[in-house]
C-alpha cells in the first residue's frame, strides 16, 4: 500500500527561516560582504569555481556566503545555477605557454630559463598560527623586481628537445564533454581530464597520493608548477573572427614520470597533467598524478589492481556533488521502503518462531 | 603612454581591451568622453557562458576545461554602424558600453575614442600587470654555490 504523507510544509519553512538566521550569526557582529568573501578567501572562492566547473568569482563567494562556508553546497548551488546558462561558445584552447605567471616553480631543474618564482605562497611559512591577523593589522607593500621580458617556457620543452620525454602533439579532436553526454567508459584522456579537473579535492588527493605510497607506481617529479592569468580567446560566428573575452587564473602543473620504455617505446620520461581554475595547487599536483596512473593502458604498462588506476573507479567517485547527491539522500524520507523491511523483517521473525514451536512440540 | 595604440588598432584588438577592462571602467570613460548616441537593441544584453579549454600537457589535444560566465548584447547605432560586445562577467552595463565603444570606433569619433577610452584602458591594464609581474619578480629565487673549505 502506498500512503502519500503530506504535512511538513510549516516545518520546513520554519526550519529554513532559522537556517537564515543561523546563518547570519550573531548580528552584532558585522555581516561578511560578497567582496570580502571574494578577496580575503579567495582560495575558497578558487575551490569552489573549479569544482563547481564554472569561472565566476563573484558567484562562488555569494555561494560561500550562502552555504555557511560550506564548500561542498556552494559547489552544487554554483553547478545548479551553470545549467541554467545559455552556451554562447567554446573557446580556443588556452595556451598556458603564455601565462603571465605568479608563481612557476620547478622540482627537476635548477636553473632553467624564466628562473624559480615561488609566488605568493604558504611553502616556507612556519605553519605558526599569526596572531597578529587577530589584531586589525596594517600589511607591508611586497616588493617589487623589475621583471625579465617575454613569456616564461615549459619546462617539458627543455626535455622535449632531446627527445627524453614523450610529446604531446598538437591535435585538434574535438573533445567530449561530461555537462553535455553521460560519462561512459572507455573514457578517453579528454573526458578523464574534464572529469579530474571538476574532481573533489580531497578524493583526487587520496588517489595521487596513494600512487605515491606504491599503489600504481609511478615515480612523479614536478616538472613544472605555474600559476598564472592566461587570455579566454572565442570565435565569434557573427564577426568572422576571435576575440579575447576576458582573463582567467590558472593552475597547472606537469609532471615527469619514470618509464622504463615497452616493446615500441624507448625508455623515456612519461607526463601526467594537471590544469585547474584559480590558484588551486594541490588540486593540479593531484589530478597530474592521478592523469599519469589512469594513462598505464596506452603506454603499455601493467594494470596492478590499483584504485588510482582503474577509470571506472575513479571517474565515477570523484565527482562530490553527484556523490554528496546519492549518500545524503538516504537521510530524506524512506517510510515506504522502510516499512516494506519492517514487514519483512518481521513476517521472517514469525516464521523463526513458529518453527522453533512446532520443533518444541514434537 | 599617450600615442601607445596604433592608429589602425585592428577591431579584435579593441574589443579584448573592452572585455577585460575592470568593472564600470568602460563605461567611465566613454561617459567622459562623448554623450551616448541614440541606439536600437540588435541583440538586448544577455548572460550565458563559454566552455573553456585547455590541452593535454599544454600542447595536445584540447579538452574541456570549465566553464566562465559571459555576457553579451548587440546594437545599432542610429548612423547604422553596428556594435557587439562578449566580456566575461556577468555585467550587463558594462556590455553595454563596450557594445557603444565598438560601434563607435566604427564613426568618425574614433581617434577622439581610441585617445580617451581605449588607450587609457591598456596603460591601466599594462601598469595592472606590470606591477604584478614585478611582485612575481621579486619573489624569484637567486641561487649561489657556496664556497667549499676543501683545499
Amino acid at each position: 500500500m502506498y500512503v502519500a504523507v503530506k504535512g511538513g510544509e510549516r516545518a520546513i519553512e520554519n526550519a529554513h527561516a532559522w537556517l537564515a538566521e543561523e546563518r547570519r550569526g550573531n548580528t552584532d557582529i558585522a555581516e561578511l560582504s560578497i567582496a570580502q568573501i571574494r578577496e580575503q578567501l579567495k582560495l575558497a572562492v578558487n575551490r569552489v569555481m573549479a569544482e563547481g566547473s564554472l569561472y565566476d568569482p563573484d558567484l562562488a563567494a555569494l555561494a560561500i556566503k550562502q552555504a555557511r562556508g560550506d564548500l561542498i553546497e556552494a559547489i552544487f548551488l554554483i553547478r545548479a545555477y551553470r545549467t541554467t546558462l545559455p552556451r554562447f561558445g567554446t573557446s580556443r584552447p588556452v595556451d598556458t605557454a603564455a601565462m603571465a605567471c605568479d608563481r612557476r616553480i620547478s622540482a627537476t631543474f635548477k636553473d632553467l630559463p624564466g628562473g624559480q618564482i615561488l609566488g605568493p605562497t604558504f611553502d616556507y611559512t612556519h605553519r605558526l598560527l599569526d596572531f597578529k591577523l587577530a589584531a586589525d593589522g596594517e600589511i607591508p607593500d611586497a616588493p617589487l623586481r623589475e621583471p625579465e621580458p617575454g613569456d616564461v617556457p615549459h619546462v617539458t620543452e627543455f626535455l622535449n628537445r632531446e627527445g627524453l620525454i614523450e610529446d604531446a602533439p598538437n591535435d585538434e579532436t574535438p573533445p567530449p564533454d561530461l555537462t553535455r553526454e553521460p560519462l561512459e567508459m572507455p573514457a578517453d584522456r579528454a573526458l578523464r581530464l574534464q572529469a579530474l579537473t571538476r574532481a573533489d579535492e580531497g578524493f583526487a588527493l587520496g588517489l595521487a597520493y596513494s600512487t605515491q605510497r606504491g599503489y600504481a607506481r609511478n615515480h612523479a617529479f614536478v616538472g613544472e608548477l605555474r600559476i598564472g592569468t592566461v587570455p579566454v580567446e572565442m570565435e565569434i560566428p557573427e564577426l568572422g573572427f576571435a576575440i579575447e573575452i576576458g582573463e582567467v587564473t590558472l593552475t597547472e602543473c606537469e609532471t615527469v614520470n619514470q618509464f622504463t620504455g615497452s616493446k615500441t617505446e624507448p625508455a623515456q620520461f612519461t607526463r601526467g597533467y594537471g590544469l585547474v581554475f584559480g590558484q588551486t595547487e594541490r588540486k593540479a599536483i593531484s589530478m597530474a598524478l592521478v592523469d599519469r596512473a589512469l594513462r598505464w593502458e596506452e603506454l603499455g604498462e601493467d594494470f596492478e589492481g590499483a584504485p588510482a588506476q582503474d577509470a571506472e573507479f575513479v571517474l565515477y567517485h570523484a565527482d562530490n556533488i553527484q556523490a554528496t547527491g546519492f549518500l545524503e539522500h538516504i537521510k530524506l524520507p524512506h517510510y515506504v521502503d522502510f516499512q516494506s523491511e519492517l514487514e519483512l523483517v518481521r513476517k521472517l521473525r514469525r516464521e523463526a518462531e513458529a518453527s522453533q514451536l512446532q520443533e518444541a512440540a514434537e | 603612454m599617450e600615442g601607445a595604440l596604433d592608429r589602425n588598432i585592428p577591431r579584435k584588438t579593441w574589443m579584448g581591451l573592452l572585455a577585460k577592462a575592470p568593472e564600470g571602467r568602460v563605461a567611465a570613460l566613454l561617459d567622459a568622453t562623448t554623450a551616448r548616441p541614440g541606439f536600437t537593441w540588435l541583440r538586448a544584453p544577455e548572460i550565458g557562458s563559454a566552455m573553456i579549454r585547455g590541452r593535454a600537457g599544454g600542447t595536445g589535444a584540447p579538452f574541456n576545461l570549465g566553464e566562465v560566465t559571459v555576457t553579451r548584447c548587440a546594437l545599432t547605432l542610429e548612423s547604422g554602424e553596428i556594435g557587439h560586445a562578449y566580456i566575461q562577467g556577468r555585467r550587463k552595463a558594462d556590455a553595454e558600453a563596450a557594445a557603444v565603444v565598438d560601434a563607435l570606433m566604427q564613426t568618425e569619433a574614433a581617434d577622439k575614442l581610441r585617445q580617451s577610452v581605449l588607450e587609457p584602458l591598456a596603460s591601466e591594464m599594462t601598469e595592472a600587470k606590470s606591477e604584478r609581474a614585478a611582485k612575481a619578480a621579486a619573489t624569484k629565487v637567486d641561487f649561489f654555490t657556496m664556497v667549499r673549505g676543501e683545499d
